[in-house]
């Protein structure tokens, strides 16, 4: 994953809320089975009605519990595609949020009124090392795990994070009793 | 200290800071391929095999196909072969199509008695909340996720907050956990869990089947819910019992300590009255935008709700009973299960879809298929002119061939009725199997309470 530093520019606005991942990329993309090429599929049925209007901007600003419903990754997967870097919004669904943050989007939370500043400036910048969005006329602190800020900004690679605590998962295989059948065997 | 269930099973999960062991990964054709494949690159193999199965399900055609190679798409084909070819190149059990095994994910789990109390259990799939029923830490995870998982048995996860659904009350004469569960997100909204793994507590659910709990369980995302989680008692140790993986005898005595202690705190809690809840009735495009039956279309409350009555082509004030359909799906890993079948069943015999409507029963799996067929059930449903189908998520989603046309109105007893979920253009109405089956006959909705 590449590091995630410094988010500059457009803002693209998509006013609405609860935008559900079958919306972001409906089910008809799911059955390829690459990572990419997802971007030109992206809000499929929506973009071909009238008045629809969404650059390809760094930035999307957008409504409360965007990418609620299913889990598919697709949906950050089409939205880093079309050129999206980073989403700001009131709030997201949480797998959602957490696909964002496998794969080197940022999802960022603002208040209401801060989101709506944002739309209408047009332009922001965002700084993960701060934590902080600016925009013209107004800026923002917003949080973020830690953990999660240290993997997006080193660009580290999930799993060889957790391949560090080897040790730690063959002992807690091994020690604890462990609850739950094998799957194998099972005619 | 106190403590919630949830609290006892992620404590007993926690291998660091920040990771949570997984018990039980389950795995489909959708979301797995790019998982596989970065796997395949990185030379990783999959770290345990033997907690890991995979089934196919999104893409199946539900017509009886025997094999993959009969899915005419070849895109899904595709798909389900790249799972067969994965699942084998990484010795990961499988249950394609054509296994009697066979079925919807959150279906076959629990009736192979792999789904235990206790467990945490992980898919790339928003439904897997539906296996909480069992106190099992169930949730969905995303495709970079699934590869983590693959990888190392283990999620990077911080600790969700909690809740506490309780109900007070018992459901009223036809009224069933459908209802309950589409009553409660209309009550607390679709994002009113974020953040929160949910515990469903009270008479009302205590009184539910294995079935009902799965249902209840299962929409806990619609709210929002990271997981939804009800306490292991009596009927769920009888709903495992004997089954293949079930283990002899039963470890009862640590299953019913994993309930949440007396006085244990919760971030959230909130109070639902089950003896309120009349039969459920979606009217928009999110699961939240729902009424009794007896109840009519709403005036819009916002852009999203003004958004949402175009989409559906009503009219504020229409009476949810007057509402003409065209279509009848009974399945979905929400209600397709052999309770389901059989309250459905019940209602449908003797009678006669109406003409002006399509009707088909999706079966969750090829168990429960051939489950209900000892029953007899799907005579009673083919007599009555409905479809009897194979099992898969069917017109839930529309990644296979049932799908509905634009525009057609569809009464549906699965979980979303996002726009173009069920098809481009379809207008997707959520209800209770009951319901939906009572729709089927009467070409509307109807009082369930009153047509009985």
């Amino acid at each position: 994953m590449r590091p995630v530093n410094l988010i500059e520019g457009g803002v693209s606005v998509l006013d609405r809320s609860d935008v559900d991942t079958d919306q972001i990329i409906p089910k008809q993309f799911l059955k390829r089975v690459e990572r990419t090429g997802f971007g030109e599929f992206l809000f499929y049925d929506w973009a071909k009605q009238p008045g629809w209007d969404l650059p390809r901007n760094p930035i999307l600003a957008t409504g409360r519990n965007f990418g609620c419903g299913s889990s598919r990754e697709h949906a950050p997967w089409a939205l880093e595609d079309y050129g999206f870097e980073a989403v700001i919004a009131p709030s997201f669904a949480d797998i959602f949020y957490s696909n964002c943050t496998k794969i080197g989007v940022l999802p960022v939370v603002l208040d209401e009124d801060e989101v709506r500043a944002v739309m209408a400036s047009g332009r922001a910048a965002i700084d993960l090392g701060a934590q902080e969005v600016s925009w013209t006329g107004g800026r923002a602190s917003f949080e973020i795990d830690q953990e999660t800020r240290r993997r997006l900004t080193e660009g580290l690679d999930d799993i060889g994070v957790t391949l560090q605590q080897q040790e730690a998962i063959d002992r807690f295989e091994a020690e604890r009793e462990r609850s739950g059948p094998v799957t194998t065997g099972l005619a | 200290m106190r403590k919630s269930v949830f609290d006892k099973i992620w404590e007993a999960h926690e291998v660091a800071d920040g990771i949570l062991y997984v018990d039980l990964h389950l795995v489909h054709e959708v979301t797995s391929p790019q998982a596989f494949e970065s796997l395949r690159l990185a030379g990783r193999t999959v770290r345990r095999p033997d907690r890991t199965l995979a089934t196919a399900d999104h893409n199946v055609p539900t017509d009886g196909s025997t094999a993959a190679e009969q899915i005419r798409d070849q895109l899904s084909r595709v798909q389900v072969e790249t799972l067969e070819r994965n699942c084998e190149e990484f010795d990961v059990p499988i249950h394609s199509i054509g296994s009697r095994r066979q079925g919807i994910v959150h279906v076959i789990g629990p009736e192979m008695g792999i789904t235990q109390p206790g467990m945490t259990i992980v898919c790339g799939d928003s439904h897997t909340s539906t296996h909480g029923a069992f106190g099992a830490l169930a949730f969905g995870i995303g495709t970079s996720e699934v590869e983590h998982v693959l990888a190392t048995q283990t999620l990077q996860q911080r600790k969700p907050r909690s809740m506490l659904l309780r109900y007070h009350g018992e459901l009223g004469h036809g009224v069933t956990a459908k209802d309950l569960i589409l009553a409660t997100i209309g009550q607390i909204g679709v994002d009113g869990g974020v953040g929160h793994v949910i515990e469903y507590a009270g008479p009302a659910i205590e009184r539910l089947s294995m079935e009902g709990r799965m249902t209840v369980c299962n929409m806990t995302i619609e709210a929002g819910g990271r997981a939804g989680m009800i306490a292991p008692d009596d009927t769920t140790f009888e709903w495992v019992e004997g089954r293949e993986a079930a283990p002899d005898p039963l470890p009862t005595a640590d299953w019913r300590a994993l309930r949440s202690d007396e006085g244990a705190s919760f971030d959230k809690e909130v109070e639902v009255d089950a003896s309120e809840i009349s039969p459920q009735v979606t009217w928009g495009t999110t699961p939240g935008m729902v009424v009794g039956v007896t109840g009519a279309v709403p005036e819009p409350a916002g852009e999203g709700d003004e958004r949402a009555l175009e989409y559906m082509a009503l009219e504020p004030g229409t009476p949810m009973a007057e509402i003409p359909l065209d279509r009848v799906f009974i399945g979905s890993c929400t209600n397709s299960r052999i309770g389901d079948l059989r309250e459905a069943a019940e209602l449908v015999k003797g009678r006669r879809v109406a003409s002006s409507v399509d009707a088909m029963v999706v079966p969750g799996s090829q168990q429960v298929k051939a489950q209900a067929e000892a029953e007899g059930l799907d005579e009673v449903f083919r007599a009555a002119g409905f479809d009897w189908r194979s099992a898969g998520c069917s017109m839930c989603l529309g990644m296979n061939p049932d799908i509905a046309a634009p525009g057609e109105r569809v009464a549906s007893t699965s979980n979303r009725n996002f726009e173009g979920r069920q098809g481009r253009g379809a207008r997707s109405h959520l209800v209770s199997p009951k319901m939906a089956a009572a729709a089927a006959i009467q070409g509307h909705f109807v009082d369930i309470r009153e047509w009985e």
